[in-house]
């Protein structure tokens, strides 16, 4: 149980870093469940936008993606 | 910080990221620039899964095609039609690149997924490539396409005058990232979904829990074939949507 203090505060930091993707969970179930409510509204216009539908998820979870970055390079790169 | 864990944690032992090691292929040592590494070789292997699927599966050309001629046309339909839906007309003169980069992404990605493989989307340098060339192609091809006007992208002209300069800031701002956040998209799915299965396949040395983890393996076995699939096509679609600004800059 040895280490430098700026260890600990990279790994607390990677551990805060992780909270963000909670944010782009939260994106992504947003833009899901609100086409899912169009779509079930207007079943025949939601076969064209199922590219719009992947274009809005992917948006949403890139930012995910940044935060799961920060906290490997605070684990690994720090 | 990775043998500490292994130390304190007794019988456990994490190694989720050993798998994205760069290695030589053959013997060991420093890996050079021309160095046939195990990225080299799955590399190789996914472009000769794409040609005998294409060469080897439409050679015959039936009228009622066999299976894989089946498949091989059901991607080519698939992709053609999502650049022709997104980008118009237009854009279906640079099909070939697109469909280059879906088959190149999505055999990279199901290769990785064989037991002991290795992923080379996971790698933020094969990735950060493939984006980089999108971008410059898209940019070089926008400012030959419409000259000047290509800038016009960045000037939003259905919102009011005044917050225009501001807006112009943030689409530069956005245009820029665009690489950055396309490469890294690819690589952190892959990589985040192959470690997360190694943690779970880490827990199976309890004997407590190991029917648990063997469940979770199956199971985030079985969401990482989706996501291989997804991500490529993401991928491809935020290229036909790049394509889409550079071949008709105005809102």
């Amino acid at each position: 149980m040895e280490g430098s203090i700026v260890e600990m505060g990279a790994l607390i930091g990677a551990g805060l870093a992780c909270t963000g993707m909670g944010g782009a969970a939260i994106g992504v179930g947003n833009v899901v469940g609100n086409y899912l409510a169009g779509a079930l509204r207007n079943p025949s216009a939601a076969a064209g936008q199922t590219a719009t539908l992947f274009i809005g998820i992917a948006f949403a979870e890139a930012l995910g993606i940044f935060s799961f970055l920060v906290a490997l390079l605070l684990m690994f790169a720090v | 910080m990775a043998d500490e864990a292994k130390a304190e944690g007794g019988g456990l032992e994490f190694h989720p990221m050993d798998q994205f090691i760069v290695e030589p292929l053959f013997g060991s040592g420093p890996v050079a620039w021309y160095t046939v590494t195990n990225v080299t070789l799955w590399m190789a292997l996914a472009i000769v899964c794409v040609v005998l699927m294409f060469v080897l599966g439409t050679s015959r050309r039936a009228v009622v095609p066999s299976r894989s001629q089946s498949i091989a046309e059901l991607g080519y339909g698939f992709i053609y039609k999502m650049v022709e839906d997104i980008t118009g007309k237009d854009g279906l003169k640079y099909f070939p690149y697109i469909m280059t980069l879906f088959l190149f992404i999505v055999f990279s990605n199901f290769l990785g997924l064989v037991p002991t493989a290795f992923t080379t989307t996971s790698h933020i340098a094969v990735t950060a490539l493939l984006a980089m060339g999108v971008f410059l192609t898209v940019t070089v091809l926008g400012f030959v396409k419409n000259g000047v006007g290509f800038l016009s992208l960045f000037w939003v002209s259905a919102a009011p005058l005044a917050i225009r300069p501001i807006l112009a800031v943030i689409e530069i701002i956005s245009y820029f990232a665009r690489p950055i956040s396309h490469s890294i998209r690819l690589a952190g799915n892959m990589m985040a979904g192959h470690a997360v299965i190694k943690v779970f396949a880490g827990f199976a040395a309890i004997a407590a829990i190991s029917p648990f983890s063997v469940l979770a393996v199956t199971a985030m076995y079985g969401l990482e074939v989706l996501v291989s699939f997804i991500q490529a096509y993401v991928f491809t679609i935020l290229t036909c949507v790049y394509l889409k600004d550079a071949l008709h800059p105005h809102h």
